[in-house]
């Protein structure tokens, strides 16, 4: 255990260095939109990952977040400055009230067919967003820019982002090794059989929805406030859940670690690529690549493939069957029960 | 026929139990049910002891896995009553059910698969809310199912089959059932598995559970049972004790492969 805790320390250790290492901000800047997919991954899998529905609509989230800072510091005539984050809370809460409607929708569908009706709900919230007026429409709305000193302007920006993902990824942890949690994976391998166990599984179902939509509205939040406008084509961008499914397959569905890693080696790789090559698109070429080559080489993702990987080296044993958070588990019943696992 | 046995064409009244035994701790009464247009169960009326094992069996088609939906409240009965001990379960979610303590193992295996097997054993406790209560019916399981503390960490898809079984039945038994209802727990067994798994059911009755089991090895699940129920083309056809039933010429005739070995001449299976 103390391993694991003296990682994570160093890891947010480093994380907290970061900027003061790399103090351009071109790598600044990426390494908050980085932060902005790690959470949004994270929360993405902590609904997808655990309960097996995979949505495709979680940019309806990301873009409400974005929109409810845009529009409230319109109509409020707020200026720029750390007064504005505290409108990121509001779009967190815009954004779970949003997944009520949403999952009480999607939610009475199962699996293939809940994909296509999350797609469907999505292209309902980008034509709104195109079409009505308290969204300005195709013209989008400006958002105020702080006059922050340019050498530092980042840091609020990555510090907060940094926040809202530690968020997360607490939320995450702590669902994978909750009741509610198991309540979810037992829906995952067979939802039938849970409601059979007494698991209410629509009200959990809709509460991991609600969960997992309140950081993708906080994070689309700071992503308005830091490019600082806001367009329906962007907020509400098809490619938006493309991009976060691929960086939690990539790293592991279902796992903690594995969102995150997704999304600290697939959007710093977006970023360069298109800053290096001016071509918009090019990502999504090299991402069809990664995307066949993890389903062709690692198909469970890069963080259990590994976990396995090594395990089997330690013990010998080929077959490790763990998943995540059951050695704990393990330890923590056997720790309560006094008997040996 | 055997002086007990009460052999029925039609549906047999809800009376005392024949043998003069317990209290009932499950009574149907006159139960019809079925699926789209067609009843399944046209009237089914028989009582399971307390702290009995009650085999039920029959030919295909007899509606013995359509009587253990109707117990637990997957399928509403169109008539007719099911009560547990003196209470009806008819209208009841399977949640409710559940909490009356009586708990169903389903026919095919139920394990999450890539769920480890410690926590498919927990799942079992889902509407339990006090977790000291959990923790220790757990540590009581571990003792009782030494697969569940050996493969702990084990995805439960991993097992075999006869393991699956058996966490299965370290499931249910996480909500401290009074009335375990298992259907088919030997389907797919090979003898020696069989063997074992019905020994875990032995235990659970030992503990003091009522068990209701459907049983297709009707040979093998007669020789477990204290009762026997045979069903045919939705109705009773024969209640008697386990071994009445097995002996009994016309049945063992018609289900049990004509020739039958006498009773205790042997483990089950």
């Amino acid at each position: 255990m103390l391993p694991r805790a003296a990682g994570l320390g160093l890891l947010l250790l480093g994380l907290g260095a970061l900027p003061l290492v790399l103090s351009n901000p071109t790598y600044t800047s990426i390494a908050i939109f980085t932060l902005i997919y790690m959470t949004a991954a994270t929360s993405w899998n902590t609904f997808a990952g655990y309960s097996g529905y995979i949505p495709l609509g979680h940019v309806v989230f990301f873009g409400s977040g974005a929109y409810t800072l845009a529009v409230a510091a319109q109509d409020w005539h707020l200026v720029g400055g750390y007064g504005m984050f505290l409108l990121i809370p509001l779009a967190g809460l815009v954004a779970g009230l949003l997944a009520l409607p949403f999952g009480l929708v999607a939610l009475r569908t199962r699996r293939h067919t809940f994909v296509v009706i999350t797609i469907a709900i999505m292209f309902i919230f980008q034509l709104l967003a195109f079409n009505l007026g308290v969204t300005n429409g195709s013209s989008g709305i400006q958002i105020p820019t702080p006059l922050w000193p340019a050498a530092t302007f980042n840091d609020p920006f990555y510090y907060i982002t940094l926040g809202i993902l530690i968020l997360a990824v607490a939320t995450s942890w702590f669902v994978r090794r909750s009741r509610f949690g198991l309540q979810l994976l037992a829906i995952r391998d067979d939802e039938d059989r849970a409601r059979g166990l007494g698991v209410r599984t629509g009200r959990v179902k809709l509460t991991a929805f609600v969960i997992s939509a309140i950081p993708v509205g906080m994070v689309g939040a700071m992503y308005a406030y830091f490019i600082g406008q806001i367009f329906p084509q962007f907020a509400f961008d098809p490619l938006f859940d493309v991009s976060v499914a691929l960086m939690v397959f990539f790293g592991g569905l279902g796992t903690v670690a594995g969102p995150l890693l997704g999304a600290v080696v697939l959007e710093p790789l977006q970023q360069y690529l298109t800053l290096q090559f001016s071509i918009g698109d090019l990502y999504l070429i090299i991402y069809g690549v990664v995307f066949l080559a993890v389903i062709l080489l690692m198909p469970r993702g890069v963080v259990p493939s590994t976990r396995d990987w090594l395990r089997a080296r330690r013990t010998g044993r080929p077959d490790a069957p763990e998943v995540e958070g059951d050695t704990d588990r393990a330890a923590e019943v056997a720790a309560h029960t006094g008997s040996p696992t | 026929m055997p002086p007990d046995a009460t052999v029925n064409g039609t549906t047999p009244a809800v009376t005392a139990d024949p043998r003069g035994r317990g209290a009932a701790s499950l009574e149907f009464a006159g139960v019809i049910a079925g699926y789209g247009g067609g009843d399944v169960l046209k009237g089914v009326s028989f009582r399971v002891p307390e702290g009995g094992i009650t085999c039920v069996v029959g030919p295909n088609g007899a509606g013995k896995s359509t009587l253990l939906a109707c117990v637990s409240g997957i399928l509403r009965p169109r008539a007719g009553d099911i009560r547990f001990r003196g209470e009806s379960l008819v209208g009841l979610t399977p949640r409710q059910i559940l909490a009356r303590g009586v708990v169903q193992v389903p026919q095919n295996h139920s394990v999450f698969p890539q769920m480890t097997v410690l926590e498919n054993v927990e799942s079992g406790g889902f509407i339990v809310r006090d977790r000291t209560e959990v923790r220790r019916r757990l540590q009581a399981i571990q003792e009782s199912f030494p697969v569940v503390t050996e493969r702990a960490r084990s995805k439960a898809g991993s097992l075999s089959g006869g393991q699956q079984r058996l966490v299965e039945f370290a499931r249910c038994l996480m909500l401290d059932p009074a009335l375990v209802v298992l259907d088919e727990p030997s389907m797919g067994l090979d003898p020696r598995t069989r063997r074992m798994v019905f020994a875990a059911v032995r235990r659970m009755h030992e503990q003091g559970r009522t068990i209701l089991l459907v049983e297709q090895n009707a040979k093998a699940g007669l020789r477990l049972s204290t009762d026997g129920v045979v069903l045919e083309n939705g109705r009773v056809r024969l209640v008697g004790s386990g071994r009445e039933v097995l002996e009994h010429p016309e049945i063992g005739a018609l289900y049990l492969g004509g020739a039958v070995a006498p009773a205790g001449a042997g483990g089950a299976g």
